[in-house]
């Protein structure tokens, strides 16, 4: 009975342990080493998708007024730095391209990306982000390995600079694969303040997936020192009306 | 206060005999080990789940273009939604894990046999009545996995002989899991299964209460009474296991508080991380597979090769669980004095059961190129191991029926009186 309770557990935690949790897109990507916990970051991050990504990709399911909250902003600086589109306070955070014209001019309207991160992962965002290559076959002139063919053009090239490919030779009429990357031209960032960006922005797209986590975490530790504390009394108490069982 | 009662008394005397039949004199055996705490922690689950349920459904919109918007204003607008629907999630989850060991505690102790093939019964109504309210629950979030799980489920209708084909429209409304669908799922789950679910339980606990409960050792406690007319091996329930059971309460509420408040999505495995995009009819997601709590079933069904072999022996494998108290046909109840064949089977049974669940989950492709190599043929290794299990799920069934059936079982003497108490 005890031994196959125990192996029963573990069964159950090999279950739990099992890496396959993001299906194909998150395996064998980097950590991408975000830390939601991170205030400054978070700004950051946010200050980076107010300056790159709104203009296409919206946050519909945040609105301005949450994003101070949560990231420790005022009402002001977040009206005077991190709105650009005149919503008020109070409303969602809504790219201001029409998705019509989105559609004709990438040929697929950019996504929401609230939930990218529940949907996909930190560790696919931030490889995604880094994964762009300059490539002349694509319509965008860009092309990405984590994401191949992807219609988005790459936003932050100026930051990163531009990456070429270095490809394995053709073989077996198979097409050339990627086989690495390479920085071509410098962007105005070194790789390591390039990496910090990608850190930053990744780490706010997470707060935004789930902004309830900061609460979460907050106060959980208090609900379980809570149960802790029930549990006891009601052991004391159980054991105090079992002493006559015998 | 005495005034009172007896006020109350005179115009519902009923109440007072039920409570007493049922908590103060409902004798249970002494004898209880942690394998019966998860009964009680069923119930409170249940109604975890109906109140956290009313508070969502005050908020969730049921249809097709609100659906997920709603979920999404239920996580981020409404005050403490997220806590409420975290605290749904996760106990859906627990609840298929405190059932499922509940039912391994039947089988441990023979829970199922004689006088009580009908508690089983009942137990097992409320499992497939807990299975449907489960995936009618996981349709409403409108996310992708709740599309394509749900056009997927229904669709297995459709191997139903002559009719099949009407009977999905019929179930879906339409063609294709929409409005409709929803719809109907929703007042399904928030009314139709729950009281259903209400009415087995109160009919489980019913019939638990007449014969009494059985207990680790399989004896019978109303063998042997006292002059009171008590069972001497058993305690009455309250106020004894009301508080071994409150115990059991809080540790249980430790785990789910940690589950909920630190890793609600339990790795993808609680909520899964494609129901995080909207329903979307033109994108499948790259596996399209059930809540961990189906896998077992649904690697049944994906290791038959043939569509109308599959449902019939995914149907077959609940079927067969409704027959265990007349398979069986050992008179010893407890697995402590079974035969070793019985103690094998059953931890073969309970490791095959959580295997088959890894396969439902697609976690086996990873398990043999992390075994096999990169290079290794995955399909034939998975369809190798999987129906595997497959044959010996039923095969537990047919061993436990021949094994006892033919007389092979080497028994241990059952002791008169219970053995130990906790």
């Amino acid at each position: 009975m005890r031994t196959l309770t125990t192996l029963l557990l573990a069964l159950a935690t090999a279950f739990v342990a099992s890496p396959s949790a993001f299906a194909e897109e998150g395996g064998g990507l980097p950590n991408a080493n975000v830390n939601v916990h991170d205030q400054g970051s978070l700004q950051r991050g946010a200050r980076l998708y107010m300056n790159y990504c709104v203009g296409c990709h919206s946050l519909k399911y945040l609105r301005y007024s949450q994003m101070a909250e949560g990231l420790g902003l005022t009402e002001k600086q977040v009206m005077d730095n991190l709105n650009f589109t005149g919503a008020k306070f109070g409303e969602p955070i809504v790219s201001a391209m029409p998705e019509a014209d989105a559609e004709k001019w990438f040929g697929k309207a950019p996504p929401d990306l609230s939930l990218e991160v529940s949907a996909k992962g930190a560790d696919w965002v931030a490889a995604y982000l880094k994964s762009f290559y300059l490539d002349p076959a694509t319509n965008s002139g860009w092309n990405n390995t984590v994401f191949p063919n992807v219609a988005m053009p790459f936003p932050l090239w100026q930051l990163q600079g531009e990456q070429a490919a270095v490809m394995n030779p053709a073989e077996n009429g198979q097409p050339a694969t990627v086989k690495e990357l390479e920085l071509a031209h410098p962007g105005s960032m070194t790789p390591a303040q390039y990496d910090q960006a990608v850190r930053d922005l990744t780490a706010f797209l997470t707060w935004v997936s789930a902004p309830d986590e900061l609460v979460r975490s907050h106060i959980g530790a208090w609900v379980v020192l809570y149960l802790v504390l029930f549990t006891l009394f009601a052991l004391v108490l159980k054991k105090e009306y079992w002493k006559d069982v015998h | 206060m005495r005034a009172f009662t007896q006020w109350f008394n005179e115009r519902a005397p009923g109440l007072g005999v039920a409570y007493k039949k049922h908590m103060t004199e409902y004798y249970a055996p002494k004898n209880f080990n942690i394998m019966y705490y998860f009964g009680s922690l069923a119930l409170l689950v249940l109604v975890n789940q109906i109140v956290t349920g009313i508070f969502l459904t005050m908020f969730y919109t049921p249809t097709a273009a609100g659906a997920f918007d709603s979920v999404q204003y239920i996580m981020r607008d409404v005050n403490w939604g997220w806590l409420v629907r975290y605290m749904h999630v996760t106990g859906a989850s627990m609840f298929f894990i405190v059932v499922y060991l509940h039912m391994f505690r039947g089988l441990m102790y023979g829970s199922y046999k004689k006088p009580r093939e009908l508690v089983w019964l009942l137990g097992m109504l409320i499992f497939l009545a807990l299975m449907a309210e489960a995936f009618m629950g996981y349709v409403l979030p409108w996310g992708n996995m709740s599309f394509w799980g749900a056009k997927v489920i229904i669709t297995l209708f459709s191997a139903v002989p002559v009719i099949g084909e009407q009977l999905v429209n019929w179930i879906m409304g339409s063609f294709v899991p929409s409005d409709p669908t929803l719809n109907r799922f929703f007042a399904l789950h928030v009314v139709a299964l729950p009281l259903v679910l209400l009415l087995l339980v109160v009919l489980h606990l019913g019939a638990l209460h007449e014969v009494g409960s059985n207990n680790p050792d399989g004896v019978e406690i109303k063998k042997h009474k006292g002059p009171d007319g008590h069972p001497l091996d058993g305690i009455p329930f309250h106020p004894y296991y009301t508080l071994k059971d409150l115990v059991g309460v809080g540790v249980f509420l430790i785990i789910c508080a940690i589950i909920i408040f630190f890793e609600p999505t339990v790795g993808g495995f609680f909520l899964e991380h494609d129901n995080s995009i909207p329903a979307n009819d033109l994108v499948t997601p790259a596996s399209i597979k059930p809540v961990w709590y189906f896998t077992p079933f649904y690697a049944i069904l994906r290791m038959i090769p043939s569509k109308g072999f599959g449902v019939l022996a995914l149907l077959l494998s609940i079927v067969v669980l409704f027959l265990v108290p007349w398979l069986d046909r050992g008179k010893v109840k407890s697995i402590r004095y079974r035969g070793l064949g019985y103690k094998i089977a059953l931890t073969v049974f309970a490791i095959v059961f959580i295997l088959l669940a890894a396969i439902g989950d697609d976690l086996t492709p990873g398990w043999i190129v992390a075994i096999f190599g990169a290079n290794a043929d995955i399909t034939t290794i998975e369809n190798l191991f999987g129906r595997t299990l497959v044959v010996l799920y039923f095969g537990f069934f047919a061993f436990l029926w021949a094994y006892t059936f033919f007389g092979w079982e080497k028994t241990k003497p059952v002791p008169e009186r219970v053995t130990t108490h906790a």
